[in-house]
């Protein structure tokens, strides 16, 4: 038994052998990391590859650091590789509630943060940290080098900014000194689900606010005129109910098999609200279960 | 095709493979190893966890060539003398009924007791949350789990 499709298997040992065939092949080689989303797609016909390169053997994309204020993960780096990493739990909490909540342990073992974004589905549990943290993507081709912001990285469900000729190499995510983040994530049922609704909310102690979510419209996204509304300001009730009036103006969800629209733009409210106050007990030091926060069933 | 060495259940097996041929079919139709289960065939599952250099992983999911190189543990390996002690007490607790999940479940159980030899009830569910089992509602499963890790036994 095999694949229906056909395709060459290259697993070079550099990244400039990997550039290389990509400069040579463009957008009919993939890379290959975890293959939890592209044998998927492989199986399904929606990709049809003359090559995959396997990159699980280059040294330079296994990397995982912290140096100094910068975490930098590298693309063949896992989610439980993260999960594990106390230094994530410290420092980067919504990223880890984030890792927490992809698929199952099982899937997790393989599947990476580089090609979480590379495959960049509406739903993708790990955008609203990379983009409250502002992470920077590094990309490179066989001549050049680039770095893009994450802010410009989803174009469209399922399309980024990569070119055929890129490789995404890793990531770079800034602390953001003085504060706690939180990421809720809503499923249908505890385990592995792909989100209805995410949001990623942070609160540093000079009252900054950074939020973003996923799974609410084509591409994860901040929350720009709801971090304008808090910046500088206490929480309260009274200020989330304003902060929740501009939700309709923040996302644009659609109706689809695991929700409606209706009920992603009511649980958002609920969602920020309890995310809010979640990431406030955080920075106070106080331990939050972010499985718990929707009633232990996210 | 291309002959692969794969070391399965710690002894190396050689196998012919074309680049597209998944794990878990060259495991179960090439090298008679019929434990880990197709089932959804994209991962949703767990039917076919196999334990990858000791990590529970989607079998259906990866390449057979993407393994060279890697141990691969599946039941054959973990029960080849005799029943692990896990194993044992899900026969105990009669934790399944038709039995396709076991050998994944039994594999991620595994793997979790290695690191975590007295888990709480929120760790066993989580390792096996991608594990469907449609006929015990998990209760019996978790409670062989429990038993198993709970005091000095």
């Amino acid at each position: 038994m095999s694949l229906a499709h056909e395709f060459t298997y290259e697993r070079p040992k550099t990244v400039d052998e990997v550039l290389l065939l990509k400069r040579q092949f463009g957008s009919k080689a993939f890379i290959l990391a975890g293959g939890t989303d592209l044998i998927v797609n492989i199986k399904e016909g929606m990709l049809t590859p003359d090559l995959l390169i396997d990159i699980k053997e280059v040294a330079e994309l296994k990397k995982l650091s912290l140096n100094g204020e910068m975490l930098f993960i590298g693309a063949s780096i896992s989610f439980d590789e993260l999960i594990d990493r106390s230094e994530v739990q410290s420092y980067f909490p919504m990223l880890h509630d984030a890792c927490k909540t992809v698929a199952s342990h099982g899937v997790r073992t393989r599947a990476t943060v580089i090609g979480n974004i590379c495959s960049a589905v509406p739903s993708l549990d790990s955008a609203p940290a990379l983009l409250c943290h502002d992470a920077i993507v590094h990309c490179a081709s066989f001549d050049a080098k680039r770095d893009i912001p994450i802010r410009e990285w989803f174009l469209a469900p399922r399309k980024t900014a990569l070119q055929d000729i890129e490789i995404v190499t890793g990531i770079s995510i800034p602390k953001v000194p003085e504060s706690a983040g939180i990421y809720v994530k809503l499923g249908r049922y505890g385990g592995e689900d792909l989100a209805q609704a995410g949001w990623g909310i942070m609160l540093s102690r000079d009252l900054q606010y950074r939020i973003a979510h996923c799974a609410l419209g084509p591409v994860p996204k901040r929350a720009a005129k709801i971090e304008a509304l808090l910046d500088g300001n206490e929480l309260s009730d009274s200020l989330i109910a304003e902060a929740i009036k501009l939700i309709p103006e923040e996302i644009s969800p659609i109706t689809d098999i695991r929700s409606s629209k209706e009920y992603r733009t009511h649980v958002s409210g609920v969602m920020l609200k309890r995310g809010l106050y979640a990431a406030r007990d955080r920075l106070h030091g106080k331990k939050v279960d972010a499985a718990k926060l929707l009633g232990g069933i996210a | 095709m291309k002959e692969l060495i794969l070391k399965v259940n710690n002894e190396l097996r050689s196998v012919y493979v074309e680049s597209n041929e998944i794990l878990l079919d060259v495991l179960r139709e090439k090298l008679g190893i019929k434990s880990p289960k197709c089932g959804c065939e994209r991962g949703d599952c767990g039917a076919c966890t196999v334990l990858l250099d000791g990590k529970a992983v989607r079998s259906c999911l990866v390449l057979a060539v993407e393994a060279e190189g890697h141990s691969i543990t599946t039941v054959e390996g973990i029960s080849a003398e005799k029943l692990s002690a896990l194993q044992e007490s899900f026969i105990q607790f009669n934790s399944f009924q038709c039995g396709y999940c076991a050998p994944g479940i039994i594999l991620a159980v595994t793997e979790l007791l290695e690191k975590h030899p007295k888990p709480s009830l929120e760790e066993i569910k989580e390792s096996i949350a991608g594990n469907l089992c449609r006929c015990t509602g998990y209760t019996p499963i978790f409670d062989a789990i429990m038993d198993l890790t709970k005091g000095d036994k």
